[in-house]
């Protein structure tokens, strides 16, 4: 019953992103297979869409993302966690003023 | 009285309704039999989505038949099942196009894209019928095929455009599907009344723009054209081809083994 | 479930950074969530690997059995809500698929592993659908078993596979309620109908509870998966949540469970069931099922014809590519 076949050739990985409703951002949805723009743009209506999903869709492919690296999470991100002055929170406003 | 099989009172609404009802249909059927068989998800996918689409379209133009056809003995109605499921094969009235068996991927998207070219336009002519129900009915059509022309169109382009293989199997596609057209835009009398109501218009103001839209893709897509004018017919009028009936046959046999069954 | 066959726990070749893995235990254990590019176990990728893509194996060789009926769904309304559902079994299969390709697993390996008859997949897809009863009894019975053993997994310590089981359980909300319908239609029809629905009960029963996976005590692969928070429920816990939601039910369909030594422990409240025959199960498991041949013999007939359309999709991109560079 084992039959070996000829290694099928990988396709190219996009990134979906769809917009859900007028004026919300495009969000991340999902990753499908696809050899040229128009025929991801197309999967990505197809597979992500159908349920009334979406208004609007980008198709990105994956290897073009740059990412952060997860080790430098520390460098990168934790130096904000000690400005607590950038948040409003951390003034006193008297209650008597009103919403500020 | 639980019935195995139905008769229709064709008037010419009826008729109507009934010829583009079993159009969507069957291809529908067709398409749905690709399910978990496509050359890729993504494509298994957007065929079922058009499978979807046209077997809504058949629902809606069935209950408008229904709606539309004179009531039988005893007040009873035809309903969309009645007539998808107890109707013999020369009662349905469908383009024979629609019935061919579905053949590889390619023969698959060329069907579909020259059907598509065709009824694209065709509902949206339609969306300015005096009927108001028929109006509706090409107005959420119209948006369905227009897709499926355009997912269409970048698959015969690709294909035709692909690879040595992949231009001859189109090319052959092409061949054998091309006989299969004309009955598309032919008309009679039934269908002369109600374009004179204004209900419905003459399929064949929209032949010359079908074959131009066809013509740019199969540039683009470098397949010609066949030259062949004969053109086959009588699927409108209930003579169809070996393969509708083996369709039928299994489409129908559950029903028809339990007349009056709810499934 | 999907990936019931999941058994051995692939030992790690090399020793890695013991600290790393200390850490990494730590954010598990603090229910953080890790993502495709964190560092990780290597046994912890192999794992999901293996999990995930039997999951999405059993996605699309599902597609088949209820596949088969689409084309003799006996109304419309049922025509079309099977191929809907159906497809969304195909997309689902994308989506864990997706999932795979985060930890470095193409999709078309993975896919060619199944075809060799390397990849395992629910054993539950290889038994046949004989009537029309079959389509409801699969909808409520391995549906219903289905989203028992996939709404835990919402909650899975790795981020992409969550995320996917998120989409396949909102998404497979109807499909049991779909299935139940059909049950409940034929339970309250004919006489015909009722025999119907009650086979296909007696056939789907067994079966369905051995979608859960071997009995706990013969689970190895449970300890480190759960230590890892890729599983959250034993096999027999969430067998017995399925058994207790199920018998109710199908007293309410007034249909006969086939199981003599079913009966409701007075204090537990739950149902207790009677001997699985693992034996079949491993059967099913090792390729013997009643359709185990078909199944893949499909799977692969449709990659084969499709080989031309790839191709051509391929050379027309790549030829796309070289006159832009032009």
């Amino acid at each position: 019953m084992n039959k070996t076949l000829k290694a099928t050739p990988p396709v190219q990985l996009w990134e979906v992103f769809i917009r859900s409703r007028s004026g919300l951002a495009h969000k991340h949805v999902g990753s499908l297979h696809a050899e040229d723009a128009e025929l991801a743009l197309q999967a990505a209506r197809n597979l992500f869409t159908r349920r009334g999903e979406g208004l609007s869709i980008w198709v990105v492919p994956s290897h073009l993302i740059i990412a952060s690296d997860p080790s430098e999470k520390g460098m990168l991100f934790e130096p904000a966690l000690s400005k607590a002055y950038r948040h409003p929170t951390f003034y006193n406003v008297p209650e008597e003023v009103g919403h500020m | 009285m639980v019935t195995n099989t139905i008769s229709v009172s064709e008037t010419p609404q009826v008729l109507y309704a009934l010829r583009r009802a079993d159009d969507a249909l069957i291809l529908g059927h067709r398409l749905s039999e690709c399910c978990g068989h496509a050359p890729t998800l993504e494509e298994d996918m957007a065929l079922a989505n058009i499978g979807l689409d046209l077997i809504g379209q058949a629902r809606a133009l069935y209950a408008l038949a229904a709606l539309r056809e004179p009531s039988l003995e005893g007040g009873r109605a035809n309903t969309e099942d009645t007539y998808a499921y107890l109707r013999d094969v020369g009662q349905y009235r469908n383009l024979l196009l629609c019935e061919l068996p579905n053949g590889d991927f390619g023969r698959i998207i060329m069907r579909q894209f020259l059907y598509s070219a065709f009824i694209d336009p065709y509902w949206r002519a339609m969306m300015k019928s005096s009927d108001a129900q028929l109006a509706a009915i090409a107005e959420k059509a119209e948006k369905e095929t227009a897709y499926h022309l355009r997912y269409t169109s970048e698959w015969v382009i690709r294909l035709g455009d692909g690879t040595p293989k992949s231009h001859d199997r189109m090319q052959a596609a092409l061949e054998f599907l091309w006989s299969y057209t004309g009955e598309m835009f032919d008309t009679d009398e039934a269908e002369a009344m109600l374009q004179a109501e204004g209900m419905i218009i003459d399929a064949s103001v929209i032949h010359d723009g079908w074959r131009t839209t066809v013509q740019t893709i199969l540039d683009r897509a470098t397949l010609t054209l066949p030259q062949s004018a004969w053109m086959q017919k009588g699927g409108r009028s209930g003579r169809h081809s070996e393969h509708l009936g083996f369709l039928l046959a299994e489409m129908q046999q559950l029903p028809r083994s339990e007349p009056g069954a709810v499934w | 479930m999907y990936t019931q066959a999941l058994n051995d726990l692939p030992t790690p070749h090399n020793l890695e950074d013991a600290e790393k893995m200390a850490n990494f235990q730590t954010r598990i254990d603090s229910e953080d969530r890790i993502e495709a590019n964190d560092w990780m176990p290597e046994a912890y990728r192999r794992t999901l690997v293996r999990q995930i893509s039997q999951h999405a194996h059993s996605e699309i060789i599902g597609q088949l059995p209820e596949g088969a009926w689409i084309t003799r769904a006996p109304s419309l309304r049922r025509k079309a809500a099977l191929l809907a559902k159906v497809q969304d079994e195909c997309g689902h299969g994308l989506y864990l698929y997706a999932a795979a390709e985060t930890l470095n697993a193409s999709r078309e390996a993975l896919m060619d592993q199944l075809m060799e008859g390397k990849a395992k997949y629910s054993s539950i897809f290889n038994y046949p659908t004989m009537t029309w009863a079959d389509i409801g009894a699969i909808g409520w019975l391995v549906d219903g078993a289905a989203i028992m053993n996939q709404i835990p997994l919402c909650r899975c310590s790795y981020g992409p596979y969550a995320r996917a089981m998120i989409r396949v359980c909102k998404e497979e909300s109807f499909h049991q309620r779909q299935g139940f319908e059909i049950m409940m239609t034929l339970a309250k029809g004919s006489a015909r109908q009722k025999a119907m629905a009650q086979d296909a009960l007696n056939r789907w029963w067994w079966p369905s509870l051995m979608m859960f996976g071997p009995p706990d005590t013969d689970s190895q692969h449970s300890d480190q998966s759960t230590r890892w928070k890729i599983k959250r429920f034993s096999n027999d816990e969430l067998r017995q949540k399925f058994v207790d939601a199920t018998v109710p039910q199908a007293q309410f369909l007034g249909l006969t469970l086939p199981d003599p030594d079913l009966r409701q422990d007075e204090v537990t409240g739950n149902w207790m069931y009677g001997e699985i025959d693992w034996e079949e199960f491993k059967q099913v498991i090792a390729g013997n099922g009643p359709c185990n041949q078909d199944r893949l013999a499909s799977r692969r007939k449709a990659h084969e014809e499709g080989a031309w359309v790839r191709e051509a999709a391929a050379a027309y991109a790549a030829r796309q590519v070289s006159r832009h560079a032009a």
